[in-house]
């Protein structure tokens, strides 16, 4: 319908909504201080995931007690004091020293070499090496014995260079999607996700429900305009919001990580904006229950951004949750999101492998949407 | 200075290029009940928070209680109550420990809190509802309630930041009939209202347009100069040419 | 003194009347530490691998039994192709292709050498870093199985190499279960959350609705204003704290190994660092809102950068200079320390200092920031 045929009545309520709307815009703007954690938030997210955070093991205190004091202890020190997964502490004094160096967390792990050490290596054929590891973060004990046992086998190479193992299966790896070693990538559908769960969820049920506590909500209802429209319009500034922190966060992680969006920006960015439209259902539902900001705010915050983050499973892997988690993973939008998001950027795959996910979200969408649609009517009436 | 309650000279407040109080003076008796009018925006709000001790002015003088509003703020507000717009009482705590908390903090005893919140109470015809939270109450009690705490450590002069506002004039004409009373024991009450016909109760009255105090005086006085027959005409008169219509 | 008491007053009857802070004293606790563990497990139990074999012989065979009998992995997939198996990773499906080629038998017989083709799906770094960890385990075994053999048998001559063996323990973690590592954390989580969230929120309401004006205006001083908010909340925080420390016990079993005095010293230098933290912001927020975000924000950066999630060995030096000056890295270290390994006031007295200047400097820059008049 053109803007010319509309009846006058409809011309004057579509410009009190256009100033309704551009009221909205400037209130969100306005408001710098937010702004500036909502901008300031992906951003120290990314530089922290990207350059600080990172779940390799490597740098772990070690000490090491050598009550042998020959030339191989010697050399095999030196190995494991010029790799970069140790740095090697003071040595241990004495046994009682060990737990002391523990219990003050200058260490990770202890290696004792035995006394005659060099001469059973020599004589005997072989001798053993004692380490303790601080199985507190059992990942890193693991890692860190792994680490040691290849030190130890390169040396035994060194050693017996024509007596290699007569059976040796060399392994070539690939590391799939993330040649660059970034640590780990999926912090970043991770990182969009949450940000669009603050803007588009929290903020916008708090904006609809500021405006039913204010008591404007009813001068707003008067327009001739459905309540839809209404809705939409206390929405657009959230949406344009997420959109403008979505593209920062792309680009931090093109130019700043130097990750490839493998796969189709505008199948990523299509996706994006269903998503972000779910996560603004979401929000308008959540206006709907309750007339406080306070509630709003937390419902929003405590009740849905941290199953996102517990759940959607890029901070932590789902397989190893008790099934009710993974049951529950299920209901969570942001879950398909990550899927999706993994799949087109990371892995640079077509729709043909996200429909299933695409479809599931557009589903939510259409009921949350519906449901909000016909509280907010009841409301009215 | 040994009456006057309060003493203004030129005072100013000032944010960036707005002058949101421009150079105003006045003298305020002590045990006057004395109006402060103003239309919403002239800067009756900002000259009160001055007053109070709550704002710093950007320059001029002026002594509250024969305290400096610059160097003995804490001094001031030893000696003043308080009731804002807001009615600033706690919600969850019921009405007698509001009274408590707020006779408690102005230092007096806990005896005597104990023996005047009784009175207090009768007085108020709040018997019923004394260990009630406040979050209850219809918005004239709390008005009542909000007016007798900031009044119940007896203080030299007490503040009310438009108090009348959302209730019928029923509840209003009582309110007042409470603030005769304060000032028949003695404390000098300044109170900022947009409502002219409460002028009609003050003492004096001060008007004030964009920053400035446009006239001062008794309403029988203001409304024989303007030839007026109420206060609403006197507002008019002086206001008409007003810039500033809201805060 | 007389003022402070009756501020203390109204503010604990403030709190016992406050839904949401009593839910905080109770049920957050208990749900953060039941729900927390349960998810937030970075264990890699097991690895879901394709495999390719174009040798179809009897050593791959053997290979790839080993493979399916170690516990490390599921076997989800034989494809034809390496293609086809990477499919199973574009799926999701599966997280390592091991590709044999043909001639592997062969070549390991004559030339006492093969290589094989592992590919990773590194999105995930931990997984493909611990399933690549394991792989090798199993190859290396299965190497060494194939050694050991050939030397029994009595075509051999060679010399045996000298062979030296790790003999590892672990301690303080006996069944290397996460919890042990995750649930001490969440006692500091717990803490933060008290002092940082609930105390700028408290005080930002009171600026939303008005009660702070006031109690500007009263005779009220800084300092007893302060107190008065500083008190009741630690009082809160500590006793957060123990129904934490109750819940760890009764539902984990984790018994902390050092002192208790020890513990509780910590936990309250802490909680009023925090609490000075929660102050500061509070004077930087106008609105509930806008003190949510930015308590958020902090926690956030906090929390991510103390080592809670991601050991702060392998942070890069200015991020671990960094986590140096946030007070919840030295709390979370020690308190994993004094709870699983018994370290008592000698070993962490640093720390200790630490924390006490944290507190000195945060609330003293909070008391500057409050104004009563502006």
């Amino acid at each position: 319908m053109n803007w010319r045929e509309m009846p006058k009545e409809h011309q004057i309520s579509m410009k009190r909504l256009l100033a309704f709307i551009r009221k909205e815009f400037y209130h969100v703007f306005r408001d710098q201080r937010t702004l500036l954690i909502l901008f300031g938030l992906p951003v120290v997210q990314i530089i922290l995931f990207g350059f600080a955070l990172s779940s390799e093991v490597k740098n772990i205190g070690i000490a090491i007690q050598d009550n042998s004091h020959d030339l191989h202890t010697e050399k095999m020190i030196r190995k494991i004091q010029s790799s970069s997964y140790f740095h090697v502490e003071n040595p241990i004094l004495n046994y009682n020293d060990i737990e002391n160096r523990f219990k003050d967390g200058t260490i990770k792990c202890a290696v004792i070499f035995p006394s005659n050490f060099g001469s059973d290596v020599q004589r005997l054929g072989g001798a053993k090496i004692q380490v303790i590891a601080d199985a507190s973060d059992p990942n890193t004990a693991t890692i860190v014995t792994n680490y040691l046992n290849a030190i130890i086998r390169d040396y035994q190479q060194e050693l017996n260079p024509s007596a290699k193992l007569n059976y040796q299966i060399i392994p070539e790896l690939r590391q799939l999607y993330n040649e660059e070693q970034n640590g780990s990538l999926n912090f970043i559908p991770g990182v969009i996700a949450l940000i669009f769960m603050i803007v588009s969820t929290a903020l916008t049920s708090v904006a609809v429900v500021r405006e039913k506590e204010l008591g404007t909500m009813e001068i707003l209802l008067v327009s001739p305009f459905s309540p839809i429209m209404v809705l939409i319009a206390k929405a657009i500034p959230y949406l344009v919001l997420s959109i403008i922190n979505f593209i920062l966060i792309i680009l931090l992680s093109v130019y700043l990580l130097d990750v490839e969006i493998k796969g189709s920006f505008l199948l990523l960015f299509a996706e994006s904006i269903l998503f972000i439209i779910t996560c603004l259902s979401l929000g308008l539902l959540i206006s709907n229950v309750t007339d406080s900001q306070q509630t709003a705010m937390l419902i929003s915050m405590m009740g849905m951004m941290l199953p996102t983050l517990l759940l959607t499973g890029f901070m932590f892997p789902l397989e190893n949750m008790p099934w009710i988690f993974q049951a529950i993973s299920h209901l969570i939008p942001s879950h398909y999101y990550y899927i999706i998001v993994k799949a087109v950027m990371l892995k640079g795959l077509g729709f043909s492998y996200i429909w299933k996910e695409t479809l599931i979200l557009a589903g939510m969408t259409v009921v949350l949407l519906t449901i909000s649609l016909k509280k907010f009517k009841i409301r009215l009436s | 200075m040994e009456n006057k309650a309060i003493i203004c000279k030129d005072l100013t407040k000032q944010f960036g290029d707005f002058k949101a109080v421009d150079k105003i003076s006045f003298e305020v008796n002590e045990g006057e009940i004395f109006g402060f009018l103003g239309a919403n925006g002239a800067g009756k709000t900002t000259a009160m928070r001055i007053l109070c001790g709550l704002s710093f002015p950007t320059s001029g003088e002026a002594h509250v209680a024969g305290f400096d509003v610059y160097k003995q703020q804490e001094k001031i507000k030893k000696n003043i109550g308080y009731m804002s717009q807001k009615f600033s009482l706690y919600d969850n705590l019921t009405i007698l420990e509001n009274i408590e908390f707020f006779a408690g903090v102005y230092g007096v005893s806990r005896y005597e809190i104990k023996e005047r919140s009784k009175d207090l109470i009768l007085t108020l015809g709040l018997e019923k509802e004394a260990k009630k939270v406040v979050g209850g109450l219809p918005l004239g009690w709390k008005q009542k309630l909000a007016f007798s705490v900031a009044v119940f450590h007896r203080p030299k002069i007490v503040f009310l930041d438009e108090p009348t506002g959302g209730v019928d004039p029923i509840t209003r004409r009582q309110f007042w009939e409470m603030i005769y009373q304060a000032a028949a024991d003695g404390i000098t009450v300044f109170v900022t209202t947009h409502y002219m016909d409460e002028a009609e109760y003050c003492d004096r009255i001060s008007i004030m347009v964009d920053g400035r105090v446009a006239a001062i005086d008794s309403p029988s006085a203001l409304k024989k100069r303007f030839n007026a027959v109420s206060m609403d005409e006197v507002f008019y008169e002086l206001a008409r040419n007003a810039k500033r219509t809201s805060d | 003194m007389k003022v402070l008491g009756f501020i203390l007053q109204k503010e604990f009857r403030q709190i016992f009347r406050d839904k949401t802070i009593l839910a905080m004293m109770f049920f957050v606790p208990i749900f953060q530490l039941i729900i927390l563990p349960l998810a937030a497990n970075f264990e890699v139990k097991s690895v879901n691998i394709v495999y390719v074999d174009h040798d179809h012989s009897s050593y791959s065979q053997k290979l790839i039994n080993k493979i399916g009998s170690s516990g490390y992995f599921h076997i989800v997939g034989a494809p034809s192709s390496y293609l086809e198996g990477l499919e199973f990773i574009e799926r999701e499906d599966a997280d390592l292709i091991l590709e044999i080629p043909s001639g592997f038998e062969r070549n390991l017989v004559r030339e006492g050498s093969q290589k094989v083709n592992i590919a990773a799906d590194a999105i995930n770094g931990t997984k493909s870093n611990i399933g690549n960890a394991y792989l090798n385990v199993v190859l290396a075994d299965f190497s060494n199985d194939l050694d050991i053999r050939y030397k029994l048998s009595p075509q051999s001559a060679s010399v045996s190499p000298s062979l030296i063996t790790l003999n590892s323990t672990n301690w303080y973690n006996p069944r290397a279960e996460y919890k042990y590592y995750m649930v001490p954390g969440i006692l500091v989580l717990l803490l933060t959350l008290i002092g940082g969230f609930i105390t700028a929120l408290n005080i930002v309401k009171e600026k939303e609705i008005g009660t702070i004006e006031q109690i500007n205006v009263t005779p009220i001083q800084k300092w007893q204003f302060i107190l008065g908010k500083l008190i009741p909340f630690w009082i809160v925080g500590m006793i957060v704290f123990t129904v934490g420390l109750i819940v760890m016990y009764l539902i984990y079993g984790i018994f902390p190994q050092g002192s208790f005095l020890v513990l509780y010293l910590f936990a309250g230098v802490y909680l009023t660092a925090l609490l000075g933290l929660g102050l500061l912001i509070s004077t930087f927020a106008d609105t509930q809102l806008q003190a949510m975000f930015i308590a958020y924000f902090f926690m956030m950066i906090f929390m991510l950068m103390s080592g809670f999630f991601t050991s702060t060995d392998s942070m890069p030096n200015w991020a671990r200079i960094f986590s140096e000056f946030t007070p919840v890295t030295h709390f979370i270290k020690v308190v994993r320390l004094i709870v699983l390994k018994g370290s008592g006031l000698q070993e962490v007295g640093t720390e200790l200092l630490y924390l006490f200047i944290f507190a000195i400097v945060l609330n003293s820059l909070a008391i500057y920031n409050y104004r009563k008049t502006n």
